[in-house]
């Protein structure tokens, strides 16, 4: 299981990566594996500000539909168009190519509740 | 949770196990899509043994078959397999199943695994009806029994080497009684539910092993592999077969579902519920299991909603996926009539927006 150093994450397997005021989202490769292969993802939010847990896209694999929520609130700048044509770059590449959105953060102060590694390691362990 | 004759191999192969009616059963191994593909293209491995297996015996089976399935079976001759259907008594459907002619008087049921209690009591309350009595002409053998499906266009060319009888040239829907994999009696049939060609090889649980081994070590050199529930059912949508609970249910019409032709109107064949369905096949029906295709950018599932370009509802889905073939969104679903024919502009409730899609001929995958 591949959990990175230099990200954070959230109890629902999300993994942040932070530049500057920006954060870079996506799914960790834990969530990947469970999910299986990923067949499809959409992400209208692009331009609205959300708030911390509040749901910013869906995936789905061959059998399961999911919501994806925002780790830390903000304004949702940028999606990963191409995973449109090619979702499975999740399963590929879940802390690359498989990035999914791109947000403004609005609390730098949220950050702190965020997971370290070592901390999420503890709840795929559970 | 009940497990199967394979289990052990499954958990040593490394699946993602589920409860699938009360089995622990593989849902996959290396992933759907993989899966998939290894049986479109070569050939692969299911653990059906979660299926129930019923005997019906005696000088009267062949009359009782005729009274609780859709199908004719008096046109089965030995060696011949035969898709059917239990009719409810209201007009719905208790299971699909199939039906093999041992001969005259021994017949065989094979049903889905989540049906095989509300079977068991079904066949048993009609065969009272006639005589027959559980354990003696009705013979629940479910739990005794292992079956393997091995499917995909490489299938039978390594299935033959482990029996000296020819299979390759076994027309669909057909069996034969071998000796394979030096097990005695193995009933070996050409059917399955991926319209991939192969076959699907019943044992008895203490030969079980036996012939998981041997059928992976005859599949080596074409690439074997294990097969999870997942693929299974991306493979039958793909040919549009139903899947009980999702497709047909006891409230759906063999009708309705397009199953007329597994529904018999001959004069020497008299069914549960044979006048109601006569008089929708005459009349006709308000709705029909349909295919479509997603035309927006979306998959269907099941229970979504189906409305038409106004917002009127019009169906519902009853399966859907990504079909790993295709690679487009699929479906199936009841239609109200107007909607049939192909090419119909439909739109699928998908998240609060209506997507549109278009219904097509089934097969999705030819």
């Amino acid at each position: 299981m591949n959990i990175p150093n230099n990200l954070k994450y959230s109890n629902d397997h999300e993994w942040v990566r932070i530049e500057g005021d920006q954060a870079v989202i996506g799914v960790t490769d834990f969530a990947q594996k469970e999910l299986g292969d990923i067949v499809f993802i959409e992400v209208e939010t692009v331009g609205e500000a959300l708030g911390r847990q509040d749901t910013f896209g869906t995936i789905e694999a061959v059998k399961t539909v999911s919501d994806l929520f925002m780790p830390v609130a903000g304004d949702v700048i940028e999606f990963n168009e191409g995973l449109e044509d090619k979702p499975e770059l999740i399963n590929q590449d879940p802390y690359g190519e498989g990035w999914i959105i791109k947000v403004r953060i609005n609390s730098p102060d949220e950050l702190d509740d965020l997971l370290n590694a070592v901390q999420y390691q503890e709840i795929v362990n559970e | 949770m009940k497990h199967t004759a394979f289990t052990q191999f499954h958990e040593a192969l490394g699946a993602k196990m589920v409860e699938f009616a009360g089995y622990s059963m593989p849902v996959q191994y290396e992933g759907v899509i993989a899966e998939h593909e290894t049986v479109r293209k070569g050939v692969g491995v299911f653990d059906v043994s979660h299926m129930g297996e019923i005997w019906v015996k005696g000088p009267k089976a062949l009359d009782f078959v005729q009274r609780i399935t859709s199908n004719d079976a008096s046109v089965l001759v030995d060696g011949k397999v035969q898709y059917s259907c239990f009719p409810n008594g209201k007009g719905g459907i208790v299971d699909d199943l199939l039906v093999y002619h041992i001969n005259a008087e021994s017949y065989l049921l094979v049903v889905n695994a989540s049906n095989i209690d509300k079977d068991w009591q079904w066949i048993v309350s009609n065969g009272e009806k006639m005589g027959l009595k559980a354990g003696k002409e009705l013979i629940n053998a479910s739990d005794e029994t292992a079956q393997l499906a091995v499917q995909g266009p490489l299938a039978l060319k390594a299935m033959q080497k482990l029996t000296g009888e020819p299979i390759e040239d076994m027309p669909f829907y057909t069996y034969k009684m071998l000796k394979f994999a030096g097990v005695e009696n193995v009933l070996f049939s050409t059917t399955g539910y991926t319209g991939a060609g192969g076959c699907e090889i019943y044992v008895r649980n203490e030969d079980a092993a036996t012939i998981w081994k041997a059928v992976f070590e005859a599949g080596e050199e074409f690439g074997i592999k294990s097969i999870g529930l997942g693929a299974r059912d991306t493979l039958r949508l793909e040919m549009g077969y139903c899947l009980y609970g999702n497709d047909i249910n006891d409230t759906t019409s063999p009708i309705e579902a397009g199953l007329g032709w597994i529904t018999k109107f001959v004069d020497h064949k008299d069914f549960i519920d044979k006048e109601v369905f006569l008089k929708q096949k005459e009349e006709g029906v308000s709705r029909r299991l349909k295919g479509f295709e997603m035309i927006d950018r979306g998959i269907p599932r099941q229970h979504y909603e189906i409305v038409n370009e106004s917002g009127e509802r019009i169906g519902e889905v009853t399966s859907g996926t990504m079909s790993p073939s295709l690679k487009k969104a699929i479906g199936m679903g009841y239609l109200n009539k107007g909607y049939w024919p192909v090419d119909t502009e439909i739109f699928i409730k998908v998240r609060n927006k209506s997507l549109k899609a278009k219904v097509v001929k089934l097969p999705f995958y030819k």
